[in-house]
């Protein structure tokens, strides 16, 4: 059973300056099928070299991705991708954005537009189908892209740090919004992010990256269940408890960092 | 609904408030006063134009407003305008289409494949610095005195500004906006269909809107250094002849064609740019 997500001695580095410098280091990493993991670490761990690894984006040289049963070698499209970065195309209408997907996927006309307004009445954008993503808020901007990323139905989302620009409380209603699809449908889901807590509220695993090179610190599965209440999760001593074990192995990673 | 933000950036029905009312009234009235004010300068422009002539300027240097009023309705009634402005124009369109098609097709190309643009790199410089008028005089001896050699003049002009354009715009695509599309399913085709080129396409207009006069200048120039028919060559027959009212009349009609083009592309850029955002 070779289904999920199966990495394997993963190493990549990048040659600048006449210098090799190592960004990831031997890799190994199981994701099941339906489970929600999150990668966290310092900045330039490479957590979202081996997310853009699994998409296809950054080829690999060193070691083997298999995803779904299929060895990763050039852009994964049996995935869903979404960054901070807002990646929904501007002088597309929020409606047309959200259909690019289902139109190259070669879904028919009317069964698009059933969807596209299905899945814009999902993430609360009724009303909002002729509008530029420029005339929208960065939270908006998030939605669409979710409906856009959500369309397609991938079996596996890959998502870097996708509302580490939102504030806060927006960013706790998206979670919710994410979390409440992701029970629905159980897709297999990545999420890189910076934020700890961010990480313990939503994954069922989450892995902790050493800083450069990267490579896999620590593994932690989080004993709360899969469909949570986001706004109150963090009050639970099971957070708490994850919350320590996993600020102990992160900060002198981040420290360490910072120092060099 | 749930998840439901109330962070309106858009509202879908606006208020039509008094104040809404009273702000789109100021700016009605700004409006026609900008519109009488362009008025009131183009008429003093003229009365100026016609007290200095032969009073201040001899009349040979600068004509009057009345000979060169009486020049263009002449030339519109005995069909001189229309027989030259349509060859000119002819010229610039066909000049301005090929320079437009093989700009653009080169310049996605060259954007597309780093290493062809890498190759041609220093030649194109090379070509790039070359005053495309000093071309002019090779393409009469390719192409002849007729429309050809203007067409040849103008598009080489043209060529160069989009295919520049072209090739920036390919190069500064997002990187983030190819890679998703590509995840989502999008083939080569695709990319170059719903990123590659929308995204270029402000590159692109910026191009067009400069070098659409440049059309009409290579043409023109054409025109003046030989030919026997066109705008260019009516100016060139009367600066031969020291017929000032005609020169005049001439260079009137170029602007005003220019100032038409302009403004047409003008719409077809709010057109095509309206997703952004002012």
């Amino acid at each position: 059973m070779t289904s999920g997500i199966v990495i394997r001695g993963v190493r990549k580095s990048y040659v600048a300056r006449g210098r090799e410098r190592l960004a990831l280091d031997r890799v190994d990493l199981d994701i099941a099928p339906g489970e929600f993991v999150a990668f966290v670490g310092p900045s330039g761990c490479g957590k979202s070299t081996l997310m853009n690894m699994i998409a296809g984006i950054l080829p690999i040289e060193e070691g083997s991705i298999l995803h779904e049963g299929r060895a990763v070698s050039g852009i994964n499209r049996a995935v869903g991708y979404m960054t901070q970065q807002d990646a929904v195309l501007p002088w597309r209408t929020v409606a047309d954005n959200v259909d690019l997907p289902l139109r190259l996927h070669g879904m028919a006309g009317s069964a698009r537009r059933e969807r596209v307004a299905a899945m814009l009445a999902s993430v609360g954008l009724n009303g909002f189908e002729r509008a530029f993503p420029g005339e929208l808020s960065g939270g908006m901007r998030k939605r669409v892209a979710l409906a856009q990323l959500l369309a397609y139905e991938p079996g596996t989302l890959l998502m870097d740090e996708p509302f580490g620009a939102l504030d806060a409380q927006l960013k706790l209603l998206m979670q919710e919004q994410l979390l409440r699809i992701w029970t629905e449908r159980r897709q297999t889901v990545v999420f890189v992010t910076h934020d700890l807590a961010e990480a313990i509220t939503l994954a069922q695993r989450v892995v902790v990256f050493s800083g450069r090179p990267g490579r896999i610190k620590q593994i932690e599965t989080i004993a709360l269940p899969p469909a949570r209440d986001v706004f109150r999760v963090r009050f639970l001593p099971e957070f708490e408890a994850a919350y320590t074990i996993l600020w102990d192995a992160l900060s002198p990673e981040i420290r360490s960092g910072e120092a060099a | 609904m749930s998840g439901a933000v109330d962070e309106v950036a858009v509202t879908a029905e606006p208020g039509r408030t008094a104040r809404v009312r009273a702000v789109e009234v100021a700016a009605g009235r700004r409006r026609v006063a900008v519109i009488v004010l362009r008025i009131v300068v183009g008429i003093a422009f003229l009365a100026l134009w016609h007290a200095a002539s032969g009073r201040w300027i001899d009349t040979l240097l600068i004509s009057s407003p009345e000979a060169v009023g009486g020049r263009l309705w002449r030339w519109t009634l005995d069909g001189t305008l229309w027989s030259n402005l349509s060859i000119t124009l002819e010229a610039t369109a066909f000049g301005f289409l090929i320079g437009c098609g093989m700009g653009f097709g080169l310049g996605l190309l060259f954007g597309r494949f780093q290493m062809v643009a890498d190759v041609f790199d220093p030649y194109i410089t090379a070509i790039y610095s070359i005053p495309k008028i000093a071309l002019a005089p090779l393409f009469i001896i390719w192409f002849g005195i007729g429309i050809e050699s203007k067409i040849a003049v103008s598009a080489a002009i043209v060529f160069f500004v989009i295919f520049l354009n072209t090739y920036t715009g390919v190069r500064e695509v997002n990187p983030l906006y190819v890679n998703t599309t590509r995840i989502m399913g999008g083939g080569e085709f695709a990319v170059m269909r719903y990123v590659i080129i929308p995204s270029a396409a402000s590159w692109v207009i910026t191009g067009l809107k400069v070098s659409v006069p440049y059309a009409l200048v290579g043409t023109v120039i054409g025109e003046f250094m030989s030919s026997n028919s066109g705008i260019g060559f009516l100016i060139s027959q009367a600066t031969g002849l020291f017929n000032t009212a005609s020169v005049f009349a001439g260079i009137i009609v170029l602007a005003v064609v220019g100032a038409i083009i302009n403004t047409g592309l003008k719409y077809l850029e709010a057109w095509v740019l309206r997703w952004r955002v002012s």
